[in-house]
């Protein structure tokens, strides 16, 4: 026979050319595996593995939430004097900016205790601000000139600014001094930034220049003879905050305070939060391995622990009461025409 | 052969009036598709070379891209898609200042997913372009001039070149053949490549070339060959050759095609016609229809939904961005001063705020882009691949015997499998195996043969309503049974015929052996069967055009009239001589052959045998044969006929045997008009002939029938009725017969016993008389009302069955009416009838009438359908409905050729539906839904940020976050869930068919389904963020005090939602693997890692990402607390959704899942 008809009696020949696909259990998807699937028993128990694992770790936030001690003294308002009726008036004149808060501590306060400043309304994360730095010029002292993004704070009368940009020009710039029974509680300005911004985003060698010459002034001034990298005050101002209500930290009070203490603050308000109606708040805290003072990571982990009991019980009355033949092939037959519609 | 001499100038100016000029000439025909001339064995610099020159050279291209256009034109096909348009847009936005990330973030995503499909594009031409190579340098010889004949390449051949073909090489073109190492110029062609046919075809050059047998014969060989323009139609040729002032006429005879192949013949001359890609084989080479399936439809309008999604909160986003930027300056009072609103760029200037919210709002577009999953298209692409692969290695679809596995030749429609409706299937070839046997004859009225055939015995068993055996019943089984009187040593392939009267030369002792010669002799000599002797046995087989004429060829030889050798004009065989009882040969000189089409339904031949009488020996179908007796010659009509009926009903081919003598006179009458019928050039030329040879095929002597089995293929019923138990309905379109079509139903299984018959037919008494009259009109006005009425008649018997019991019917329609069911205004109220039947049996139905049911299927029904077929014949339904499935078997490769998956056997379509099908829907529709759910999830979160952002357009994450989440740390596991995901086991597919409705009722891509998942994402959106923002909140982040800022935060929730992804993933996965392990765990693991290296890299780069894992995140249990958090109780929803689901509201899937756990929990073994 002329045709190919495929190799018929010689088995070797045949091995050798056949297009007989070869078996492996990858290819044939026979693969070992594992099929999940919510079984009464895997439900109600991964249920339970959610609430054993939650409902400590709740506990345990909540606690470490508990053990912090927090201060807020909202001072915007109080801060005005009260013959100034037109608030943004009074932060934009020259009048002296001078107010005494009193904070009364509630509990025992162990050091470090952390000093913020919260600001309310504040949209640090609005792309025009944001994108308003040159990270090149706050790197490299050589540099200096490459203020692109930053405008309109990129130069006055063309002289370059050392740093650019709206967010190092809108830095905020109340203080705040402490004391305890007249006595004066330091507070420590150095490490409160983050160590690879000190290392690597400030330049030690770049200085700043020509800052908040412009016409309208911003916010603080920066001392031109200490160099960014030790500035922190303004590396922390400039790492952005997510949200427009946002806490960022002033420093560090060394030392304990005592239940009752009260701690006389005498600060500086500089800072124009008025024309957006913006809340200023000075935070003392102490911190706990979990952060800062902040009940809901306890209480949610509480919650959803204790929703996946709920969960877990009602999935096991369910299945107790309503116990159903699932695996009835009854349901499969495909005679049944009710099946599957 | 003789040839009639014309001159074509007469045929011509008969045509064309009369023309002087050539050129003019030429113009005229060109009009007409005649106007090839080709100057053989001219050379290059003849006097009319121009016009060699306009045709094309013989270098051929397949390849869809030129180096030149490759990038333009394969970019142009990617972006012609609105998802990747749409990213190109945003892409080159990106570079202007409106954009809220860096350029080069944005558009490299892009990059890689284009990068990717034009390397695959690339790789697939290249393959192509490797081929072309390959084939255009192939070496010919050809004549080079003076008698020189040289080797050189394909693609250098020219129009008019003389080339010499050795044994066993392709034509390099398609080729006039002039002469061969045969002395009459006869050579043997193998079609493979054309048409799939292994046989051999017989190809003849004309008697006045066949001389030229040498190559320092061609020297001087001049001749002008004026034919047809190129076309597609393999089988036809229109032209003549004007050689030594005389002209011939040329039929397809004389072509050789290009990639077919020379055998059993030496050598052959040939003068090339058609180069390159004037070839019939290229121009026939038309890409497919491109589909695509209705999933990918579905989801382009889910693209779309998203699109206008994006569109909406783009725009909000962009009008409160306007009246907030417009409050920010007021009379010249700056509210945020701190963003300097009194010198602002346009695009934040308080003064310009309608320009600025345009603005905005284009940049809004760019930022929400991740609602759209870029990788989409690619990964769908990547992952129909895969899946393809997995159907062509399948292992349980593999068919040993013609070593022949799956092939899905396209893997746009993998999915489009699991979603099919109605299948349409045709008969032969596809449910039976197309190997004919010989099994019956009625000769001179007797009934000869004893075996019992499928159809009975299925019958037989149905109507015992003995449990179903196993019908395929070994041929040796049934042989050894009924022929222990026989000494048979092995069953012969063809031949399963059994009758003692006959065999071993008994037939001369029955009484009409004269009717018995004459019925086998037949048998012997009409056919165009070559065969071939085997030198060391003397064994003589046969290359036949199909299976019945071989089971024929076969049956003679069985019983002793062995024809063993053909010339081109004489046929010789060797039979017994029933006086001497000795072996005597016989040779018969063929005059004509009569050839079988399916319109005409018989083939005859004229021969002259020894005596010198004049014989025409004919075969046909019954329809057509009783008809053309002769008065004299219906002496076993009616026997035969009652015969006939028998062999239908045990599911049997039939054809009828007759003959007549011719005299002499008659004969040169038909011999003169059909030669010159046969050398005209004209378009009727085939109707002619057929009016001519319907003339001579009159008045024949009855001789008898044959019977021949087309045996079911293995597993045939087996298949079909998982396939009825997956609610999978079945129509059968068949060329066969009512009662032949009927019975094969009942043997697969797809009729049963107690299913009500519902028949729609016209062989009824009123159109039978007005048929004698032939009044056509009153005919067709009477079917049509017929029709009409059996329709009408038939919704109503189902009507009132409904509800009362739960009976089935089967409809069964044939050819003739099928045509008034298919008009107009009938073929809803057809389909209706059609639809409510469990089985519709279409017979005697024409290629064209099974694309038009197809097409009313698939338009009408609306839903999914699905063809499968073998030959030809089928092709127009395989390329109709919205699957063709071609069976690789026998009958030639164009049915394979134009479907979308080819199978070997019918039975793989169980698995390739219930199993590759129901995995594939169910993988490309979780793929999608869930690629859907990851983007809205990733995208919501962005815009939920830029809520509180007062919608500046600043994306609460870095610029390569953003970028490659969709491309690195969200795709791979959804990937390998489109790959690898099975939710019931291949033997638990097939073990519960209904499984199967998920797909077709679309339960898994129901837009509740899509827009479920949707609202999942923007569930876990809010969650997300809306947990991360409140507990990380305002508070210090770790014990040193220091608070998070927007790089931490967005770091933390970018964690958030690549854990919750890709845990969701873990939740929505069936089937576990290593691979899902590694996609899953190794997605979340690279993130980390992203995170790593990404923040290690210096800060010019890295931005505000530098070193924010390793300082910041990494070392709070912060971090670490509230990603656990939000992992966890985002998925608490789905979870308890899907258990009240699958406790409550199971669906096929979770049920079969549920029996597999409980049986194997009883059974406690491991699966």
């Amino acid at each position: 026979m002329a045709t190919n008809s495929a190799g018929s009696n010689d088995p070797t020949v045949n091995r050798r050319q056949t297009k007989r696909p070869k078996y492996s259990k990858f290819t044939q998807q026979e693969l070992p595996a594992c099929k999940p699937i919510l079984t009464p028993q895997a439900v109600i128990s991964a249920f339970l593995i959610v609430t054993a694992i939650f409902i400590p770790i709740g506990v345990a936030s909540l606690i470490a939430s508990r053990d912090v001690v927090e201060i807020v003294d909202r001072y915007e308002a109080a801060c005005v004097p009260s013959n100034w009726t037109d608030k943004i008036a009074y932060i934009q004149s020259g009048a002296d900016k001078t107010c005494k808060r009193e904070l009364h501590v509630e509990k025992r306060m162990k050091s470090p205790i952390y000093v913020y400043y919260q600001l309310d309304n504040f949209y640090q994360n609005h792309r025009r601000y944001v994108k308003s730095r040159n990270d090149e010029q706050l790197r490299d002292a050589g540099k200096g000139n490459s203020t692109s993004g930053c405008d309109p704070e990129s130069n006055v009368d063309g002289v370059p600014i050392v740093p650019c940009g709206l967010i190092a020009w809108s830095m905020f710039n109340d203080t705040y001094s402490f004391s305890r029974n007249n006595n004066n509680v330091t507070v420590n300005k150095k490490g409160i930034s983050w160590k690879s911004d000190r290392d690597h985003k400030f330049g030690s060698d770049v200085f700043p220049k020509n800052f908040q010459n412009g016409t309208i002034k911003g916010g603080a001034s920066l001392n031109e003879t200490i160099p960014l990298s030790q500035q922190e005050d303004l590396i922390v101002w400039m790492r952005t905050a997510a949200l427009p209500t946002f806490r960022k930290l002033y420093g560090k009070i060394e030392v304990d305070l005592e239940k009752g203490d009260v701690i006389n603050v005498v600060l500086q308000n500089n800072y124009n939060t008025y024309s957006f109606s913006g809340k200023k708040k000075l935070v003392l805290s102490t911190t706990s391995w979990l952060g800062g003072k902040n009940d809901f990571l306890g209480i949610a982990y509480l919650s959803v622990g204790g929703l996946s009991f709920f969960l877990a019980m009602a999935f096991a009355i369910v299945y107790f009461v309503k116990p159903r033949q699932l695996g009835d092939p009854s349901y499969l037959s495909w005679n049944r025409n009710a099946a599957g519609q | 052969m003789k040839m009639k001499k014309i001159h074509f100038s007469k045929i011509y100016s008969f045509k064309f009036g009369k023309k002087t000029k050539f050129r003019r000439e030429h113009s005229q025909i060109g009009r007409q598709g005649y106007s090839r001339v080709v100057l053989c064995n001219e050379l290059q610099d003849s006097f009319e070379s121009d016009l060699i020159r306009n045709y094309a050279d013989n270098s051929v291209r397949s390849t869809k891209y030129t180096v030149a256009s490759f990038f333009p034109k394969s970019l142009f096909e990617q972006f012609r898609r609105i998802a990747n348009f749409y990213f190109l847009v945003v892409g080159i936005l990106a570079f202007t200042k409106l954009a809220p990330y860096t350029a080069v973030s944005a558009i490299l995503p892009l990059c890689i997913i284009v990068g990717a499909t034009m390397v695959k594009e690339g790789i697939e031409d290249l393959r192509r372009k490797k081929q072309d190579i390959e084939v255009n340098n192939r070496k010919v010889i050809f004549h080079k001039g003076d008698g020189n004949f040289e080797y050189t390449e394909w693609k250098n051949l020219k129009v008019g070149n003389i080339v010499k073909i050795k044994k066993d090489e392709f034509f390099p073109a398609d080729l006039l053949l002039l002469s061969s190492s045969y002395e009459d110029a006869v050579c043997y062609v193998e079609t493979m490549n054309l048409d799939g046919e292994t046989n051999l075809k017989l190809k003849q050059g004309l008697e006045v070339t066949s001389s030229l047998n040498e190559e320092v014969k061609l020297h001087d060989f001049k001749a002008t060959v004026k034919c047809e323009d190129p076309n597609a139609n393999l089988y036809s040729f229109v032209g003549s050759m004007e050689f030594e002032g005389q002209k011939y006429p040329l039929s397809p005879q004389q072509l050789l095609l290009r990639d077919s192949k020379l055998r059993n013949t030496d050598y052959v001359f040939g003068a090339v016609i058609f180069t390159g890609h004037d070839t019939k084989v290229i121009q026939n080479s038309t890409d497919p229809p491109s589909k695509r399936s209705k999933i990918e439809k579905k989801m382009d309008k889910i693209i779309y939904f998203l699109f206008g999604v994006l569109f909406l909160i783009a725009f909000v986003g962009s009008i409160i961005f306007g009246i907030v930027t417009k409050r920010d300056l007021h009379n010249g009072f700056m509210k945020r001063w701190y963003l300097r609103p009194d010198d602002s760029t346009i695009f934040f200037d308080p003064k310009r705020v309608v320009a600025a919210s345009v603005y905005h709002f284009l940049t809004a577009l760019m930022l929400y882009n991740f609602f759209i999953p870029i990788s989409l298209y690619f990964s769908i692409e990547l992952v129909k691949i895969l899946q393809s692969i997995f159907i062509n290695q399948d292992i349980n679809m593999y068919y040993e015997e013609l070593d022949k596995p799956a092939l899905a030749r396209t893997s746009n429609l993998n999915e489009e499998l699991g979603q099919i409706d109605t299948i349409l299937s045709d008969k032969t070839g596809t449910l039976t195996c197309n190997s004919m046997e010989f099994i019956k004859c009625s000769v001179a009225g007797v009934a000869y043969g004893r075996v019992v055939t499928e159809v009975e015995q299925a019958i037989g068993s149905i109507s015992n309503s003995s449990p179903m055996i196993h019908e395929h019943v070994n041929r040796l089984e049934r042989t050894v049974d009924s022929s222990e009187s026989h000494d048979r040593k092995e069953p012969i392939k063809g031949f399963n015929f059994i009758d003692e009267r006959i065999m071993n030369g008994n037939w001369v002792n029955e009484p009409r052996a004269d009717v018995i010669q004459k019925f086998f002799r037949l048998l012997a000599v009409c056919h165009t069967a070559i065969p071939e002797v085997d030198d060391d046995t003397g064994r003589v087989t046969y290359e036949a055009e199909s299976p019945d004429e071989a089971a024929f060829v076969i049956a003679a030889r069985e019983v002793g009239f062995t024809f063993y050798k053909r010339s081109q004009n004489s046929l010789s065989m060797r039979e017994l001589d029933p006086v001497s009882g000795n072996e005597v040969e016989r040779t018969y000189k063929i005059l004509h052959v009569l050839e079988f089409n399916s319109s005409r339904k018989r083939m005859s031949v004229i021969v002259k045998d020894e005596e010198g009488r004049i014989l025409l020996l004919c075969k046909g179908a019954d329809s057509v044969m009783f008809e053309r007796l002769a008065l004299n010659g219906r002496e076993f009509q009616e026997k035969t006929m009652e015969h006939v009926g028998e062999y239908a009903d045990a599911g049997l081919r039939t054809l009828i045997l007759a003959y007549r003598e011719l005299d002499e006179e008659e004969y040169n009458e038909f011999d003169n008009k059909f030669m010159e019928v046969k050398n005209s050039v004209t378009v009727d030329r085939e109707s002619l002939i057929e009016e001519l040879s319907d003339k001579i095929e009159r008045n024949l002597v009855l001789l008898g029938a044959t019977a021949v089995e087309d045996k079911l293929q293995d597993g045939v019923p087996e298949c079909i009725e998982k396939l009825a138990q997956a609610r999978i309905k079945i129509w059968v379109l068949t060329g066969d017969k009512m009662e032949t079509a009927i019975n094969i139903g009942f043997s697969c299984r797809l009729l049963r016993q107690g299913m009500k018959q519902i028949i729609i037919h016209l062989e009824i008494p009123e159109i039978q008389a007005l048929e004698k009259h032939e009044d056509k009109m009153a005919i067709i006005k009477v079917s049509r009302e017929s029709v009409y009425q059996q329709i009408s008649e038939g919704s109503k018997l189902l009507s009132a069955s409904k509800g009362t019991s739960q009976q089935a019917f089967a409809l069964i329609i044939d050819g003739k009416s099928l045509v008034y069911a298919l008009e107009d205004d009938i073929k809803n109220k057809f389909l209706e009838l059609a639809t409510r039947c469990a089985s519709v049996i279409c017979c005697r139905s024409s290629p064209k009438q099974k694309a038009l049911v197809t097409r009313l299927v698939k338009e009408g029904t609306g839903k999914t359908t699905l063809a499968i077929g073998d030959g030809a014949n089928d092709v127009g339904m395989i390329q109709e409905a919205d699957v063709g499935v071609g069976i690789s078997g026998v009958e030639g490769m164009q049915a394979v050729m134009s479907s979308d998956i080819a199978i070997a056997q019918f039975r793989y379509l169980e698995r390739l539906l219930l199993v590759h099908g129901h995995w594939c829907y169910r993988r490309m529709s979780s793929m999608i839904c869930f690629f859907f759910y990851k983007n809205i999830t990733f995208g919501f979160t962005i815009f939920l940020y830029e809520v509180y952002a007062s919608f500046s357009g600043q994306p609460a994450y870095n610029d390569w976050f953003l970028s490659f989440y969709s491309v690195m740390f969200s795709s791979l596991p959804v990937i390998a869930l489109g790959v690898f995901d099975q939710d019931v086991s291949a033997r638990y597919c097939q073990k519960f068919p209904i499984l199967y409705q998920e797909g077709v009722q679309n339960v898994l891509f129901s837009w509740r389904r899509i827009l479920s998942w949707m609202l999942n994402g923007f569930i876990s959106a809010i969650t997300i963020f809306f947990f991360c923002t409140k507990a990380i909140g305002l508070k210090a982040f770790d014990e040193n005090g220091k608070t998070a800022g927007k790089d931490m935060l967005g770091a933390t929730m970018y964690t958030c939602v690549v854990w919750v992804v890709n845990l969701q993933m873990a939740l929505a996965v069936q089937y576990f693997t290593l691979i899902q392990h590694i996609a899953i765990w190794g997605s979340i693991a690279l993130w980390h890692f992203f995170m790593f290296v990404y923040g290690s890299l210096p800060s010019s780069f890295s931005t505000n990402a530098y070193k924010v894992f390793v300082e910041t995140l990494a070392p709070s249990p912060s971090f670490w607390i509230v990603t656990l958090f939000v992992a966890v109780s985002s998925l608490i929803p789905y979870f308890s959704c899907s258990t009240i689901k699958m406790w409550l509201f199971p669906m096929h899937h979770e049920r079969i899942q549920w029996m597999r756990y409980e049986s194997k929990k009883k059974t406690n073994e491991p699966e």
